[in-house]
């Protein structure tokens, strides 16, 4: 048996260590471990808590959006308002999720994921007019090819004219990803760490000067989406496509929703979303969620078990990993795009269907095959596109200088959950509140679900069930297990959480 | 193009969000293709050697090639810092990644490169402060890199460049003015090694609610026109350029949002800002600015 580490993972949000043993060319064990510790929700105990979402979307940088629309909601319903959120308010925390969802999407296709296709090294051999192509050559010229070499080598597949292309449009991504920051930035104040998002609403009024500032980045980018991502994300999979059978995982998706479609229903678990709540099966079956199967273990992962809080406990026997296994009603559930994707395909959403069956047909792809590396890459394309649509309609909804936030009287004791999608799957707040401060707060975040280690009856991880069983070709150039692992889109900042509630 | 200059820069994250990061790919001119690909400024190329969230390669194969430039290029390459840096079990709450299966903590690796580094950079208010790693009850016994290297006795030249996150601007600036100048005489710095040219000024000198504050006109709820101070914002003990320079390209900021100033740039935050949205004693305005009275 060959042990492969690979430590630290890198192209991704965190600090990550993958390790697999390979028997005869084949994955036979897998495990994942986050590498890092920083204990926010013990930060946040004893706080204000209308402080939660500046703290809470501080545990990352890349999807702080997120962190603070799922506190924000989180505390809506600790103060008894989440049904008077005035609608521009609403509005424009969609506005806002939406843009960073956007920016985070071609980031992780162009920036994190792309150069384990892309072989960039060709750029060298470039001998046309193109500015951009012209000063990748001359800085591959002089030879300092950091931060592109050292990498893998070897399974690069894509022909010169696309291989060019995409290198371009890695560079023409990051204006791009750069625009949608922007546009979080007009309603939110500023990015990453957006200030606008509070409980209540925003803290902005919306005007008719932002607003068609907002329309024209998005329309710009909307033309990105269509015409270079989705056709990159598809011309990968052409030249790829062994890569919907590999890193199929574990046959299990969940969602809580995202997008609220209306504020009237108090209950986040049946408000209407554009992105439905709900968990589907490699089967298609579908059943509502119900988060009382939520449960967190903590066996392999370094904390005190069994007591009311999950203390660190750094080095404890058998234990691998700072990130803790949830599960929902026992078993393994992976989180992200695939699973928001599936969740609205299998309630026959039109839209979803329209975009992704003329995929599948094209690859004479099942449903299923979509639970695989290509899966995720598709579906995280495919909702690019459906969010960024969605958003010109809600643009035209707002209520240029009327209200975007209501006014709330913090209560002595009460009690909160925030259910949203970030980028990377179903993010949970909870909170608990005594004497109006934080007496408890807990996140249970995407990464968290799909990097988790074993669970206490020893079930891997999402991440690891999809390494498992994978065939390496070159042991020394493991390809597959990045690509695997970059199909989860992992942000170990987020994964790492410690309350228990 | 033989002439190029090229300088290392080795990039270690340590307990961050990456959110400094994100910010840096954020400058809007120079471009972020601009500071890693084309020469920064005429003659000189940014070479980075190691950076978690671009690089290509992975594994032990990016921490040799970090080691090889630390030896190859030592007393010669740039350290940027991301991120505080925990201290609790020997640095044992982060590691950056491990060589021949022993993990390497951020504690050691702040400690290996930092004392061989030309300069460093300890980027973000985590980095400087501990910041919001750091915060009360600091589960991992967070530092920032001028308290780690004084209790190592390392004397490095050091700049801080805080902020939740740092505006892209102020890394480009100080990084220029480093390639034109040299290292910042210890006059271009304030007592937090900050450099003035950015962090020279409290954010409530050059508010564009100033007058609502001098006037007393003050906004009594999100939403509302007028000075924000009754609703928390620390603009008047924070100090950055933020009210003139603007954030992401000069579409908004915090102040601009509706948002108070949370001081995210100080020594201390979050816990000296803390709670955000309550309004500061009065006492605790600063001289400059407050209102004189006209005879």
């Amino acid at each position: 048996m060959n042990k492969i580490i690979i430590d630290p993972v890198t192209r991704i949000e965190g600090h990550l260590k993958i390790e697999v043993s390979v028997e005869n060319g084949e994955v036979k064990d897998a495990k994942s471990s986050g590498m890092l510790f920083r204990g926010i929700e013990f930060i946040l105990q004893g706080r204000d808590p209308r402080d939660a979402q500046m703290l809470t979307e501080r545990i990352c940088g890349v999807c702080p959006t997120s962190h603070s629309i799922a506190a924000a909601l989180n505390l809506d319903s600790a103060f008894g308002i989440s049904d008077k959120i005035p609608d521009n308010g609403r509005i424009m925390r969609n506005l806002i999720l939406g843009a960073a969802h956007i920016a985070d999407h071609i980031l992780h296709f162009y920036h994190l994921s792309a150069l384990d296709y892309l072989d960039i090294t060709k750029v060298a051999s470039y001998d046309g007019s193109d500015a951009v192509l012209s000063s990748l050559r001359n800085f591959a010229e002089r030879g300092k090819l950091g931060p592109f070499i050292p990498r893998y080598e070897g399974d690069y597949r894509l022909s010169d004219e696309i291989t060019l292309n995409v290198i371009a449009h890695y560079i023409e991504a990051l204006t791009m990803r750069r625009k949608a920051q922007k546009m979080v930035s007009i309603f939110g104040g500023k990015m990453p760490h957006n200030m606008g998002v509070i409980p209540g609403g925003v803290t902005m009024v919306p005007t008719t000067d932002k607003i068609i500032s907002f329309i024209w980045r998005l329309n710009e980018l909307r033309d990105f989406i269509n015409t270079i991502y989705l056709p990159d994300v598809l011309a990968i999979a052409e030249a790829y496509s062994d890569y919907f059978e590999i890193g199929v995982g574990c046959r299990n998706l969940l969602s809580y929703g995202s997008y609220d479609l209306d504020g009237k229903e108090s209950d986040l678990t049946k408000r209407q979303r554009l992105f439905k709540q709900g968990t589907v099966s490699i089967d298609l079956n579908f059943n509502k969620l119900d988060i009382t199967q939520i449960s967190e273990e903590v066996k392999y992962s370094w904390y005190e078990s069994g007591s009311a809080e999950t203390e660190p406990k750094f080095g404890k026997e058998g234990a691998y990993s700072w990130i803790k296994a949830p599960r929902y009603g026992g078993k393994v559930y992976e989180v992200g795009p695939l699973a928001r994707m599936m969740t609205n395909y299998v309630n026959g959403d039109p839209r979803i269907k329209e975009l992704a069956d003329p995929i599948l047909s094209r690859f004479k792809a099942e449903p299923k095959n979509l639970f695989s590396v290509l899966g995720r890459h598709i579906a995280r394309a495919v909702e690019t596109k459906y969010i960024a649509d969605s958003m010109q309609d809600w643009l035209l909804q707002l209520k240029p200088g009327e209200s975007s936030y209501v006014d709330y009287i913090i209560p002595d004791d009460s009690i909160g959950v925030g259910l949203i999608e970030a980028a990377r799957g179903a993010l949970g707040h909870w909170i608990e509140i005594k004497d109006k401060k934080i007496a408890n707060y807990q996140c249970v975040v995407p990464s968290t679900w799909n990097l988790s280690p074993r669970d206490d009856s020893g079930q891997p991880g999402p991440v690891e069930q999809a390494l498992i069983g994978t065939k390496i070709k070159d042991e020394s150039n493991p390809f597959e297990v990045v690509r695997i692992v970059r199909s989860f889109d992992p942000c170990i900042a987020c994964a790492v959480h410690c309350i228990k509630m | 193009m033989g002439n190029v200059e090229e300088y290392p820069i080795i990039w270690l994250q340590c307990a961050t969000c990456t959110g400094c990061s994100v910010s840096i790919l954020n400058s809007e001119s120079p471009t972020i293709k601009n500071i890693l690909v084309d020469e920064i400024l005429p003659g000189k190329h940014l070479n980075l050697r190691f950076h978690p969230t671009i690089m290509a390669g992975a594994g032990q194969a990016v921490i040799e090639e970090m080691e090889e430039t630390k030896q190859r290029k030592s007393g010669s390459y740039i350290l940027m810092i991301e991120g505080a840096i925990p201290t609790i079990e020997d640095g044992n709450y982060g590691c950056i990644g491990e060589k021949d299966e022993k993990p390497i903590t951020m504690l050691s690796a702040v400690e290996s490169l930092g004392k061989e580094a030309l300069a460093v950079i300890a980027l973000g208010t985590c980095a400087a402060f501990g910041g919001i790693a750091a915060a009360h009850r600091n589960p991992g016994k967070c530092v920032g890199v001028d308290k780690l290297f004084k209790s190592l006795s390392i004397i490095t030249p050091l700049i801080n460049i805080p902020g939740c996150p740092p505006h892209p601007d102020w890394l480009v600036g100080t990084v220029a003015s480093f390639l034109l100048n040299g290292l910042p005489k210890e006059e271009d710095l304030d007592e937090y090694r900050r450099p003035k040219a950015f962090y020279g000024r409290l954010i409530h000198e050059r508010c564009p609610r100033r007058a609502d504050f001098d006037e007393g006109k003050f906004a009594k709820n999100f939403n509302k026109p007028g000075c924000l101070y009754e609703l928390g914002c620390k603009g008047p003990v924070a100090y950055a350029d933020c009210p003139l320079r603007l954030w992401n390209g000069g579409v908004n900021w915090c102040i601009n949002a509706g948002s108070p100033c949370i001081g995210c740039c100080e020594f201390g935050f979050p816990d000296v800002v803390s709670p955000l949205y309550q309004k500061m004693d009065v006492e605790a305005l600063p001289i400059v600015g407050r209102r004189i009275e006209i005879e």
